[in-house]
């Protein structure tokens, strides 16, 4: 495989777990608000925090390794996606900067409130929005050039059915993967009450969920009639995606195997990421950046596939560390340590 | 009436988020290494109080990385966003060490996450102190690995450009330039000087206020002499860029000091002011001595201004922040020698009103100090933003709306600036230092003597 497919391969990768881990920190973020405003707070709250204090800045860090990995492999993706992302990109960062100050200061400040919560609930779905803008952009027809620098069309943007099915299916599956990881995890506390209604939020999503999944589908046809030709060709793989999609809500219906559960959750978009991936070849930017002809030079591209690997090799068993004392520590879990 | 400008204000924006990013990167940087000396302490000596001043140190440290993370997210994406094409060009080149950054973060933050919630989890002495190790070198190798892209754009190295086509890339080259050493090292000692002198400033404050103790004496002898360690180690290590400058980049060294024409045994001048035909007044004149800085040599030959092209010649004003921060690192080496004077010499009281109060100041000073050495560094190395290769005009985003970010940001750093205020004085302040001594000390008066 070239190195400039692996590369692809890693930032997809990279998508993905960005994709999971941060959809169940926004959602966790959102349903703590959510809990507090409708008093159910005392029952889910420790449960939430619990999970999100050892590891929200672990999504931040998916987030940068993404940006700076697809800039480093495709220096010319940064250079478009720079230039036409100025308003998008600063908006994305503001609400990042507000979403996790506050979580800080809400967390590790002296006392909770409502504004603080309501704060870094709220930006938690606003981020995955703005950040969709970017995988909407990519199906092309959003940047025009002139005068020798890429500029965004704004109207053009905000006025296109694909974007806004695009944004509504990036706050459903938020909501809808957070739930049920959720779920799960108050499974594994024996936290009975928090379980109950986190089971009731991962139902209650689950069908807006595969309704936006569906809309954006089509929508990507009229858009870009290539791509969803390409992504038709992959039907099995949208095919799986329903499939677990079906499993993980029967396994929450009938109230069991709740790990097996979030596994079909994760394999329902790990199906989805890669048929919609796969269909996107060879552009990444449609049609202006290519995967072989934009990639940077071999020496670079080996040498972040080296710190890559490397990286990993370090990080790998020091996340598994984190993860064996904290989240899949059982007294830990259970709020014993 | 003013022509809209996308460069200066994606300059303004740039600056504005570094300038509020460095005091929490600084933070994040420097400050595990005392609340990890701090424990060690604890452990050596069975002293609990310096275990209890790394708990309270990391309560408040955790909180301002926290604002870290996310204000070097910002300038991560700005780079992109403001800068598109200085990174479709450099971004073949610096988007190695900008990769193995975020792994250094990552590394740091996992095991942060570990230290702050394992106080009392472990069994062996050290055990929980180990985890402060990785914290201090994720925190350190990022700080390396960025300061490399920063020492990149000074010297770059390690490419081959053909008109805006970069054909061939050492990465290894380009990270090892010649300017890195000198900067890394400036960058890490400065960091620690800094964060002692806060903790330090914090110390001296609180006897200031609520009166002294062996608590808070221990508190800052430690700090005042982590404060004095690294302020020489910074004043050696900006002798080392000196003398970098000296020989790789004589424009910003010459602009810096005013020395406008080469000569042999140059004077280095200190303060003073520049009138309009570029005269100099009121300054001070060390004769030779420029000349010793940058070779170790009193009648080496320096180049002055007069070897550069008119329109490559940084501001002169950087000449100020020179100054500036020359002045304040000093006062920092002043402050903390004299309190460690005066702690051996018996005669005098390392405690008295004047000296804490000196000791307080030395905190923004050493802070400002900080910012004044970057301001340096960024302006004198205009008009470029890539020595030699591209100037910072051509590599700015060329957009109608970059003073809307502008505003965004400027919302955003005024509101965490003063959030961040606000909590960590209320954090202190709700769970006083007499408090938590009391529930955790139940036979002892704050401070350690028996009750």
């Amino acid at each position: 495989m070239s190195y400039e497919v692996l590369g692809l391969s890693a930032l997809w990768f990279f998508l993905f777990a960005y994709l999971i881990i941060a959809s169940i920190d926004f959602g966790a973020g959102f349903f703590a608000y959510y809990a507090k405003q409708t008093k159910k707070d005392h029952i889910l709250n420790r449960l939430i925090s619990r999970y999100l204090s050892p590891v929200w800045e672990i999504t931040n860090v998916f987030f940068i390794f993404f940006y700076y990995g697809l800039a480093g492999f495709f220096p010319d993706a940064g250079y478009y996606y720079g230039s036409a992302m100025l308003i998008p990109g600063s908006i994305i960062l503001v609400l990042i900067g507000i979403r996790g100050s506050f979580y800080a200061f809400e967390n590790y400040g002296s006392r909770s409130s409502l504004l603080y919560t309501f704060l870094y609930g709220a930006s938690g779905l606003l981020i995955p929005a703005a950040i969709s803008t970017g995988l909407t952009i990519s199906e092309g027809g959003f940047l025009r050039e002139e005068g020798g620098s890429i500029h965004l069309r704004y109207t053009e943007l905000l006025t296109n059915p694909f974007s806004w099915a695009v944004v509504f299916l990036a706050i459903v599956s938020v909501l809808y993967i957070s739930a049920n990881f959720l779920t799960y995890y108050a499974n594994k506390a024996g936290d009975e009450p928090a379980r109950k209604i986190l089971r009731s939020y991962a139902l209650f999503w689950s069908a807006p969920q595969i309704i936006a999944s569906l809309t954006a589908f089509i929508a990507i046809s009229r858009q870009n009639p290539e791509h969803y030709n390409n992504m038709l060709d992959l039907w099995w793989m949208f095919g799986l995606s329903v499939l677990f999609f079906l499993g993980a809500v029967y396994f929450i219906y009938k109230e069991r195997n709740y790990g097996l559960s979030f596994i079909c959750v994760m394999l329902q978009f790990f199906f989805a990421l890669l048929g919609y991936g796969i269909g996107h070849m060879p552009y990444i930017l449609y049609d202006q950046i290519q995967v072989t002809a934009d990639a940077t030079l071999p020496a670079m591209g080996t040498a972040l596939l080296l710190a890559f690997g490397g990286g990993l090799l370090m990080l790998i068993p020091s996340l598994i560390f984190v993860m064996r004392m904290f989240l899949f520590d059982a007294e830990y879990v259970k709020g014993k340590k | 009436m003013f022509a809209y400008d996308s460069v200066i204000l994606a300059r303004m924006l740039t600056s504005m988020t570094l300038v509020f990013h460095i005091i929490f990167a600084t933070i994040g940087v420097g400050v595990p290494l005392l609340i990890s000396a701090a424990e060690y302490v604890g452990i050596r000596k069975r002293d609990p109080s310096y275990i209890l001043l790394a708990r309270r140190w990391t309560r408040g440290f955790v909180i301002i990385v926290a604002v870290g993370v996310v204000t070097g997210t910002a300038i991560g994406l700005q780079l992109f966003l403001l800068w598109p094409t200085f990174m479709q060009i450099a971004g073949h080149v610096i988007s190695l060490p900008l990769f193995m950054e975020t792994f250094a973060f990552f590394f740091e933050a996992i095991f942060l996450g570990a230290y702050i919630y394992t106080w009392d989890r472990f069994k062996g002495r050290y055990t929980h102190w180990y985890l402060s190790l990785p914290v201090i070198i994720g925190g350190g190798m990022s700080a390396v690995f960025i300061t490399s892209v920063n020492a990149f754009m000074n010297t770059p190295q390690g490419f081959t450009l053909e008109g805006r086509t970069i054909t061939s890339v050492e990465p290894l080259t380009a990270i090892l330039n010649p300017a890195t050493p000198s900067k890394v090292f400036h960058v890490l000692t400065s960091s620690y000087m800094t964060c002692g002198a806060i903790l330090a400033a914090l110390t001296a404050f609180f006897i200031l206020k609520y009166g002294n103790n062996k608590y808070y004496k221990k508190a800052l002898k430690l700090t005042m002499i982590v404060t004095l360690v690294f302020s020489i180690f910074t004043a050696i290590a900006g002798d080392t860029s000196a003398k970098f400058l000296a020989t790789y980049q004589p424009e910003k060294l010459a602009a810096a000091e005013w020395h406008f024409e080469t000569e042999k045994g140059a004077d280095l001048i200190l303060f003073g002011r520049l009138t309009e035909d570029n005269e100099i007044k009121g300054a001070i004149h060390l004769p030779k001595i420029l000349s010793f800085l940058s070779f170790g040599d009193f009648n080496s030959e320096v180049i002055g201004l007069d070897r550069v092209d008119a329109d490559l010649i940084p501001p002169l004003w950087i000449h100020y922040m020179f100054d500036l921060m020359v002045t304040l690192g000093a006062y920092s080496i002043m402050i903390s020698m004299l309190f460690l004077v005066f702690m051996f010499w018996k005669k005098r009281d390392q405690y008295n009103k004047w000296l804490l109060r000196a000791i307080v100041v030395n905190a923004p000073f050493a802070m400002l100090a900080l910012e004044f050495g970057w301001i340096y560094a960024e302006v004198g190395r205009q008009p470029w933003i890539m020595r030699g290769y591209l100037r910072v005009a051509e590599g700015a985003v060329s957009s109608p709306y970059v003073h809307y970010a502008f505003a965004m940001f400027l919302v955003l750093y005024v509101l965490l600036g003063t959030f961040v205020t606000l909590i960590l004085v209320r954090l202190y302040k709700k769970n006083p230092i007499q408090k938590e001594w009391e529930q955790r000390f139940p036979d002892t008066l704050f401070g350690g003597d028996q009750r």
